[in-house]
């Protein structure tokens, strides 16, 4: 079993790398989490996504979930929102396409233009 | 769906967008008296006994994109098919509790299949929700209770990276320890 006192050095550490960038404006991630979501596979590209921002050690994006948008055909969906730029929202993503968006929307501010179902 | 632990994170859903802020989720799962047993309990804002009763039906929904309620139908359907039944009990102020049970070795029962990965998609997107996650195999029983690790966790979310890490060994170990090597 994974000890409290391992919880307590990975808290001490997050917290100081939180201390190094603070001020800073982070991006947002959302993840369509409906029924119709979540049976198209959303959990497995939420999992991708969180792994490849830890991976990265990208800690200024809050990933976060939303409820059936209405175009569950295009599901699973994934927006993202940087500061300063429109929101793109991409459609039918897997594992992989999510690690994608990771290193080239997030970390480079590149949209993946393939995947985009909308900008607004 | 493929797994139960996918309809698992759909009715949670359900409970978070009630309004829950404490979840108790608990599985049961005894081979020897052929029961398969998840029940998920909120602290959500209810139903009403009407909604109750029609909430297993495809046409009933809060929702306003879309007319069509899938979530609970859905679960109901994968119980029923497997032997089994499904019971929604709730009180309008008080909160829901969705009861399925399966035959465990009814072939058409679906696998469990990732819970790990169901607990840390509920975690990672809703961080102040308080979980409690009960599971037992046989006679063995492993608990996690986000409550126990909130003092720990000082003002770091649950929902950082390098904790989700912690809490995924964690509850991978302790699910190890309960099927003792039987199975997943």
């Amino acid at each position: 079993m994974k000890t409290l006192k391992e919880l307590e050095e990975l808290r001490k550490k997050a917290q100081e790398s939180t201390r190094l960038r603070e001020g800073d404006k982070g991006s947002k991630i959302v993840i369509g989490m409906g029924t119709c979501g979540i049976a198209a596979g959303a959990r497995e590209v939420m999992a991708a996504v969180m792994d490849e921002i830890n991976k990265r050690d990208i800690d200024d994006v809050v990933v976060t979930q939303t409820g059936c948008v209405g175009v569950c055909e295009q599901e699973p969906i994934v927006e993202v929102m940087r500061p300063g730029q429109e929101k793109v929202t991409y459609g039918r993503i897997d594992e992989e396409k999510a690690r994608k968006i990771i290193a080239q929307h997030i970390a480079n501010g590149q949209i993946v233009g393939d995947w985009v179902i909308s900008t607004s | 769906m493929r797994e139960l632990s996918l309809h698992i994170l759909d009715i949670v859903q359900n409970s978070i967008e009630a309004g829950a802020s404490e979840v108790i989720l608990e599985i049961n799962e005894d081979p020897d008296s052929d029961l398969f047993e998840m029940i998920i309990r909120d602290n959500g804002r209810g139903m009403t006994p009407e909604m109750v009763q029609g909430v297993t039906d495809p046409f009933v929904t809060t929702r306003t994109t879309r007319k069509v309620g899938l979530g609970i139908p859905l679960f109901h359907s994968a119980a029923e098919q497997a032997g089994g039944d499904l019971v929604v009990d709730s009180e309008v102020g008080k909160g829901t509790t969705i009861r399925a049970n399966f035959s465990y070795k009814h072939i058409d029962r679906a696998p469990l299949g990732d819970m790990v990965g169901t607990i840390l998609a509920l975690l990672g997107s809703n961080p102040r929700m308080e979980l409690v996650y009960r599971h037992r195999y046989k006679d063995k029983e492993f608990e996690f209770r986000t409550e126990d690790i909130r003092e720990t966790l000082e003002d770091i979310e649950i929902s950082h990276p390098m904790i989700l890490g912690w809490i995924r060994n964690h509850l991978q170990d302790g699910l190890a320890e309960i099927y003792g090597g039987e199975r997943e």
